[in-house]
């Protein structure tokens, strides 16, 4: 609903624009979301990149959203957006890249931006985030927190980004605590409150005393905070809810990309590229590390440090994989990055069989 | 608490939500109306519930504004249904539609919001009780609603004239108007009634389940509770089972996950909806006389003058 009202206003303004038709029109900005830009995670993030556009560019720049933009009806609200003069369009969910590349198709002169896509063309570029590196430094610290050496992994689908991240949090862990075991559990779904509650629960039965997710919402962080033992947040700060339980979260961080791609369109030096950003491009954030003791925030600040200034890789060589094989190292002294966006293999130490 | 007792806890947890929607969802189906609208009237109640839960401090005054505020939406699907005589499929679709976008506006200023449980019941000495002390005394109100809920349901259906009259209109809505039986106001209260459990089991989502409010929160409870009600063949006892059921295949499956038992996951998740099919097909194969489907479910009744 709430995207209607926008559109209409939009529309309107464009039409007080081309009325008053004097000064020089600013740019028009389109961000589409597969969520409510309240999911207080990833649809939540994307918003907050776009209100950090308003805020830099606001003089020159108009952005607009639509929200809870089903991923197969994504090309007719895309399309609106170019109708209604948006010059620059980001969509910002994986489902969105058939769908973007069509509209692009037909509007050469409009630029598009993709988020977690793989396929590009002239007027479209993709981006996405190295959320694997945020996952080491979970590692690290779970490693060293743990007591009962068993960490939950509520995971939702065996997509790559997925399996990387767990490959990634289990290397950290290894790093500093070679006898820990994560115990994994696919929910088979990105949101469902109840279902990641009961998932944590299996977990913490098991004897896990520390339990991270690979899903949205905080009721895995809720449940392991009722039980009294620790966790890690997803996407956002999500400690408002779980206070004495949050150890960090993984923040998904794209103010300053969008804000430099609107600033290239601005300057029309807008080409289409494929950014793929960690620590080091200020893409993925550590929320603050609570509740847990000096030595381990020290510990997790230098590891955050050393992947953000590339002193170390998570998927630095030699990495095994689960039969105990080394994996070919084609990158430079570290896994390449077609082979950690391509990942389905778990590294050794995993007790779990990769759902294909 | 060892894991057999934690198993079965969850479970409870997992089925309560389904049980309670189900329920009322058996009885206005069984007075011949279908509403498919409580997916949106078990959204619009987990979010009323929540934002009155933290505007008052109140669980008490979130729970029965989460069921007036889900009774409010099945008066309005009874209004347009059975006042107006409207298709009550599209009805009720629209209702889910509606509830959902009217729960995203409601829980808006919510979200990012928490606050603590609803307490579980604790008696000394009896919920400590080793076994089943926790299972059968250390459960929270709604657990303990839903169970009151199955046996007054059964009374209700079975051993009253009420009960009767209700099944009446539900076979043959144009035989009992025949005899003088009241059939748009027994539909009424039957819809408004399944309101208030649908919201009961909304707000156990944002109240007791995970204590928080998201739009989509409901993530499809409100589809598997319509189909328990099929699952059951329109019988309480049997809701109780399908929910335990739907419950317990989830939770069950999850709970082989984190023991490493090495059973594909995917699979196990389909397991609610395949016993669902192998049930529909054990009721059709051992259907003997007529159909266990309530006659007049579905169709609008407009009284002759």
């Amino acid at each position: 609903m709430k995207h209607i009202f926008k559109l209409l206003s939009v529309a309107g303004l464009a039409l007080g624009l081309a009325t008053g038709a004097q000064a020089q029109e600013k740019l028009k900005v389109g961000f589409v979301y597969v969520g409510p830009v309240g999911d207080f995670g990833y649809s939540y993030q994307h918003n907050q990149g776009r209100l950090a556009v308003d805020k830099a560019l606001g003089d020159k720049v108009q952005t607009t959203f639509l929200e809870n933009v089903p991923e197969p009806d994504s090309d007719r609200a895309i399309e609106q957006l170019v109708r209604t003069g948006h010059k620059l369009i980001f969509t910002t969910s994986f489902g969105y890249m058939e769908p973007t590349l069509k509209v692009a198709a037909k509007y050469p002169n409009v630029h598009f931006e993709h988020a977690t896509g793989f396929k590009r063309a002239a007027n479209v570029a993709t981006y996405s985030a190295r959320f694997h590196e945020g996952r080491y430094v979970q590692g690290v610290i779970a490693g060293k927190l743990t007591k009962s050496n068993i960490v939950g992994y509520v995971a939702s689908f065996p997509i790559p980004e997925v399996v990387s991240g767990i490959n990634a949090f289990m290397l950290g862990a290894q790093s500093v605590n070679p006898a820990i075991k994560v115990k994994i559990v696919w929910a088979n779904t990105w949101f469902d409150p109840g279902k990641e509650a009961d998932a944590a629960k299996a977990l913490l039965a098991q004897g896990a005393d520390i339990i991270t997710q690979h899903t949205d919402s905080p009721a895995p962080l809720q449940q392991a905070e009722a039980a009294g033992k620790l966790a890690f947040g997803q996407a956002s700060d999500m400690i408002r809810f779980a206070p004495k339980t949050t150890l960090t979260s993984i923040v998904d961080n794209w103010n300053d990309y969008y804000v430099a791609r609107v600033k290239a369109q601005l300057d029309g030096k807008w080409t289409s590229i494929d950014t793929w950003g960690g620590f080091s491009a200020n893409m993925v954030n550590m929320a603050p590390f609570t509740n847990m003791p000096e030595d381990v925030k020290k510990l997790a600040i230098d590891t955050e440090q050393a992947i953000k200034s590339g002193k170390l890789d998570p998927f630095k060589c030699p990495v095994y994989a689960q039969d105990g094989k080394e994996v070919p190292c084609n990158g430079k002294g570290a896994l390449s990055d077609g082979q950690v966006l391509g990942m389905n293999f778990y590294v050794k130490g995993i007790d779990d069989s990769l759902p294909k | 608490m060892d894991i057999s007792q934690s198993v079965i806890m969850t479970i409870m947890t997992a089925a309560t939500p389904l049980l309670l929607a189900a329920l009322g969802e058996l009885i206005v189906e069984r007075s011949g109306v279908l509403n498919l609208g409580l997916e949106g009237m078990m959204a619009t109640a987990a979010a009323c519930g929540f934002a009155m839960a933290i505007v008052s401090g109140s669980t008490t005054v979130g729970v029965l504004c989460a069921v007036l505020s889900a009774m409010a939406l099945a008066g309005l699907f009874g209004f347009v249904t059975l006042s107006l005589g409207a298709n009550q499929v599209a009805s009720g679709l629209a209702l889910t539609i509606f509830g959902l976008g009217l729960s995203g506006l409601i829980g808006a200023g919510f979200v990012g919001t928490s606050r603590p449980p609803l307490e579980p019941l604790f008696i000394e000495g009896l919920t400590d009780l080793p076994g089943f002390g926790k299972i059968i005394f250390g459960q929270d109100f709604f657990v303990y609603t839903s169970w009151i809920l199955i046996l007054a349901i059964l009374i209700f259906l079975h051993l009253t004239r009420a009960g009767l009259t209700l099944r009446c209109i539900g076979e043959n809505h144009h035989s009992a108007h025949a005899i003088g039986l009241p059939v748009l106001k027994t539909r009424f209260r039957a819809v408004l009634f399944g309101g208030a459990c649908a919201g009961l089991a909304g707000a156990y989502l944002s109240l007791v389940y995970t204590p928080f409010w998201s739009p989509g929160m409901t993530a499809g409870r409100g589809w598997i509770a319509l189909s328990l009600v099929v699952f059951a063949a329109w019988r309480a006892e049997r809701v109780l089972l399908g929910a335990l059921l739907f419950g317990g295949a989830t939770v069950l499956q999850l709970h082989a996950q984190a023991a490493s038992l090495g059973l594909p996951s995917q699979l196990l998740s389909a397991v609610p909806y395949l016993a669902t099919l192998i049930a529909l097909v054990f009721m059709s194969l051992g259907r003997k006389s007529g159909t266990v489907t309530p006659g007049s479910l579905g169709q609008p009744f407009v009284p002759e003058r």
